[in-house]
């Protein structure tokens, strides 16, 4: 009953974000504000994880290549998959539930806890769309990380699979051509706006939403990570069956 | 001035606030006291329009609170200033940029328009070279003054300060007292403050209620709450040796 009453005050909470808008003058230094805060400074873990990750996926395809039959290039391609497909859209945001969820949980959580957002309301300011609404934006930004996620994944397949001694260059680029289906990428940029969404909106109200003190915050942030991250993988599950399945 | 009328608020099973009749006249300090969980600051966030009281109204020059539409409402909200316990500053933003926080929502202005305002609060309330600090790198005490600037950069007319004094030592609460007490003289508002403090009581005190329980137990002036004999009052105001000498010392003079 008592996620039903969340499901419930969370749709609430998205209506007031869009309601009685912030002047655009302040609204707009909060949205790049925010996507320094949300995206570029994300960049390095994105970067580092999806090099590793990249070289792992090529590494591990290559190690159970053990049929001479199976060509080399699988290593590209198999790569070129996993990477677009899941590793980069799901598992990064996953992570970013992690990175950007906690802060934009904690930053919340602690305005709450130090009357800030009762001074928002005080002065008749719409708390919600002046602090989550920038956040929506920022992260429809998220994509152009993804991207990059996704460009830094292959080229660590690359750097593993090559240097490694596992295969060619010319064979890793042919596999990484072969069989491309450029819906893969709608679905893997359609899978990063809505996750993009979540990571905004379900740490925002986890912070909103609570009750207590500094002890508080840090629970809140936990509960939030859980939630986004539980949410992350159900819509992933959906999202794939209705877009590929 | 604000008229409270015969409120009621409730959370659940708990009845908070039963019916509590006062007024709040303009140009005063009004000062609201009782233990906690008297519902003091239940109170002062039905005054502020942040809890609806299921009964009773609250009226604000002459027009009840519910009467107001939906954009009177938010312009009523801009006309009220409010010093939280713990200041409420804006942490990401400098003490000027906080002060300039509510004009530059609220109002058309050019920067240099608003700047000048902001100066001007900022000198009121004896603060200077302290404009690009962060909350973090200043004092309790220069924290209480940038929220009090912040509470009439707009030209309120009603200002409500929930401990304004708590944690600060006996000679900054003093001057924060004072600093309350002349702003709300100069721009003939309505101030209402919740304290345990009986150093402002008996400093600013110029209209007090006592809650208890809930309900309202008593109301007076500074110089009434020396004379009463209501005995929740005395309990409460004279629970320390200092002021029951103080009080002795009062009754005789006027003796």
């Amino acid at each position: 009953m008592n996620y039903l009453a969340s499901v419930g005050s969370y749709a609430i909470m998205i209506r007031e974000v869009f309601k009685k808008p912030t002047k655009w003058r302040i609204m707009k230094s909060l949205i790049f504000k925010e996507i320094d805060e949300l995206i570029f400074s994300s960049l390095g873990i994105i970067i580092f994880i999806s090099f590793f990750i990249g070289a792992v996926v090529a590494i591990q395809t290559a190690l159970n290549l053990t049929n001479p039959l199976i060509p080399r290039d699988l290593i590209g391609f198999a790569t070129r998959q996993s990477v677009i497909l899941e590793f980069a859209p799901t598992f990064v945001s996953i992570i970013m539930a992690g990175k950007v969820g906690s802060y934009i949980t904690s930053s919340i959580g602690t305005m709450r806890v130090t009357e800030q957002i009762d001074a928002l309301e005080v002065m008749g300011v719409n708390s919600l769309n002046y602090l989550v609404f920038p956040k929506i934006i920022a992260m429809l930004f998220y994509p152009f990380a993804i991207a990059i996620s996704m460009y830094v994944g292959i080229f660590g397949g690359w750097m593993a699979g090559v240097f490694g001694g596992f295969l060619t260059s010319e064979n890793f680029i042919t596999g990484l051509q072969s069989d491309f289906v450029p819906f893969h990428i709608a679905y893997a940029f359609v899978k990063t706006l809505i996750f993009a969404f979540v990571i905004a909106t379900i740490p925002s109200f986890h912070g909103f939403y609570m009750k207590g003190g500094a002890l508080e915050v840090g629970k809140a942030s936990t509960t939030s990570f859980v939630w986004t991250s539980v949410v992350i993988i159900i819509l992933n599950y959906i999202l794939t069956q209705l877009l590929l399945g | 001035m604000i008229e409270v009328r015969d409120i009621h608020k409730s959370f659940g099973n708990a009845h908070i606030l039963k019916g509590i009749t006062t007024t709040f006249e303009k140009g005063k300090t009004n000062l609201v006291i009782g233990q906690s969980g008297s519902g003091k600051t239940v109170f002062l966030k039905c005054l502020l329009g942040l809890f609806v009281p299921e009964e009773g109204g609250i009226a604000y020059d002459g027009k009840l609170y519910s009467e107001h539409t939906d954009d009177e409402k938010r312009d009523l909200r801009q006309e009220m200033g409010m010093v939280f316990q713990g200041s409420a500053l804006f942490d990401s933003m400098t003490v000027e940029g906080n002060v300039m926080f509510p004009l530059e929502m609220f109002t058309k202005q050019s920067k240099s328009e608003m700047k000048h305002r902001v100066d001007a609060v900022l000198k009121r309330v004896n603060l200077i070279d302290a404009h690009h600090k962060f909350p973090s790198e200043i004092s309790g005490g220069m924290q209480k003054r940038v929220a009090i600037a912040r509470a009439i950069v707009m030209n309120p007319k009603y200002l409500f300060c929930d401990e304004p004094n708590s944690g600060l030592d006996p000679k900054t609460a003093i001057l924060i007292d004072d600093l309350i007490k002349e702003i709300t003289e100069e721009y003939n508002i309505t101030t209402v403050i919740n304290t345990h403090d009986m150093n402002s009581v008996m400093q600013i005190g110029e209209k007090i209620i006592f809650l208890k329980d809930g309900l309202l137990e008593w109301e007076g002036t500074k110089n009434e709450i020396f004379k009463t004999d209501n005995e929740a009052v005395t309990n409460f105001v004279y629970s320390s040796d200092l002021f029951k000498k103080v009080r002795q010392m009062y009754i005789q003079e006027q003796n």
